[in-house]
């Protein structure tokens, strides 16, 4: 089957396969929110157009000078274990993703987000808001400088704790590779009870949500360096690709 | 077959978005003041038909003339007549299940079959509780013969469903799109 699809003046447009068995089913009732939440119809088939394969390119005008720098966005710094988020953005084919936003967003040290409707007896720090945002550069590198978030309790069933994470938007170039996603620290000891984390169906999938620590990254009498990829659906490169490679999600 | 990375799964938004996505332009696909805007406003519902207060609403279109400022588009990235046209919308909830965005029709889309795709939006749908995305469109609902020639809605043969995705216009302008998560009345949702 051809990867490409043309129309009789020429509409040559790039075709994103599916992925099975990547994403988690929205169906998942060991995370309780998900009972109202999710769709009982199976989903119709929405054929990859010219929206489909276009997407924002939101660029520079969007970004403040420290917006990649969570420990410096107050006139205090904040406190715990400052890190270094590092990595890459590609695509499936192993093409850097050049400048293309990334939003974070996260807890503080003692696992407290500035939210309204975060109020569990652990403290705001008022140096740490846990918003960042960068884009990729023409390698589909970025960094962050933050302070590695707290694990922390919530209400979804007994003694329930969420690992430790950082959550991550992306957008990519087209409709078809927004991602957000949550970046998990090594060995966190909370990840066999954490239905999010476990609602990825593979296990190799839910170990490419874990940064990995990397002395290399880390700055001497500074900060710890952990990396973390991300790897967005990619269109197809090659002209002509096995049937299999057009599977369902 | 070449050598395919594998992709990161996806991951809920959770109940604290609000720290990063919302932008205060968010909801701008073009500016105030732009000719021929109007406000495009909904609510997101749960299986109960109870708002969802913490869900963020994302869309992306053609301009008014069809085209698409983006290089991926073979006819060659065009930039809009529109002056600060985005393409791109993102609307939080609020405590009603409320959001909104203020736009411009987009154009019809020439498909590679042949057909001609009628003017709509993608849709994204982000919640605590989703763990993926959902996608839906929208169209318009005075564009009955362009509706009825579009590739993706001829695919839904079920009237009820069909309606779904067909926004209803509001007395004293703009249009309303209300979607379902899931129940008797649920929104069509995309695989794709």
């Amino acid at each position: 089957m051809s990867n490409v699809v043309s129309h009789p003046g020429g509409l040559v447009l790039p075709r994103y396969p599916r992925i099975a068995g990547l994403h988690p089913p929205n169906d998942w009732p060991g995370y309780r929110s998900t009972r109202l939440r999710h769709p009982l119809l199976a989903p119709a088939d929405l054929p990859q157009r010219l929206t489909e394969i276009t997407g924002p390119l939101l660029g520079e005008g969007r970004l403040g000078q420290l917006d990649n720098d969570l420990t410096r966005q107050h006139d205090g710094e904040p406190q715990g274990q400052r890190i270094i988020v590092r990595g890459r953005v590609l695509d499936e084919g192993g093409r850097p993703i050049p400048a293309t936003l990334i939003e974070i967003w996260q807890a503080n040290a003692g696992g407290r987000y500035r939210h309204v409707v975060d109020n569990w007896p652990s403290p705001i720090d008022p140096n740490f808001t846990g918003l960042g945002r960068t884009l990729t550069d023409g390698q589909g590198r970025y960094e962050f400088t933050t302070i590695r978030p707290g694990a922390y309790p919530w209400r979804n069933g007994d003694n329930a704790w969420r690992p430790a994470h950082i959550h991550f938007s992306l957008f990519g170039r087209a409709f078809t590779q927004r991602l957000v996603t949550q970046m998990y620290f090594p060995d966190d000891p909370l990840f066999f009870q954490d239905p999010i984390f476990n609602s990825v169906p593979d296990e190799a999938a839910r170990a490419r949500m874990i940064s990995k620590y990397d002395h290399s990254v880390t700055k001497a009498e500074w900060a710890m360096g952990f990396v973390f990829d991300i790897v967005l659906r990619g269109a197809e490169s090659t002209p002509f690709e096995p049937a299999e490679a057009d599977d369902d999600e | 077959m070449s050598e395919r990375l594998p992709c990161t799964p996806s991951q809920t938004v959770g109940p604290f978005l609000h720290i990063a996505l919302p932008w205060p332009d968010g909801p701008f696909v073009v500016p105030e003041g732009t000719p021929g805007a109007f406000w495009l406003r909904g609510r997101l519902l749960d299986g109960d038909g109870q708002p969802v207060p913490d869900g963020l609403i994302e869309t992306w279109q053609a301009d008014p003339a069809g085209r698409f400022d983006h290089p991926d588009d073979p006819r060659g990235a065009a930039k809009s007549d529109v002056p600060g046209f985005r393409g791109f919308g993102r609307s939080a909830t609020d405590a009603g299940g409320w959001w909104e965005i203020l736009t411009v029709r987009p154009g019809s889309l020439p498909s590679p079959d042949g057909s001609t795709e009628a003017p709509h939006l993608d849709v994204s749908v982000f919640s605590r509780g989703l763990l993926h995305r959902l996608v839906t469109r929208i169209y318009f609902p005075d564009e009955n013969a362009a509706n009825e020639a579009d590739p993706v809605l001829a695919g839904i043969t079920d009237p009820r469903l069909r309606s779904t995705l067909i926004a209803t216009e509001l007395a004293g302008g703009g249009l309303r799109f209300d979607i379902h998560m899931q129940g008797a009345d649920e929104t069509v949702f995309f695989d794709f």
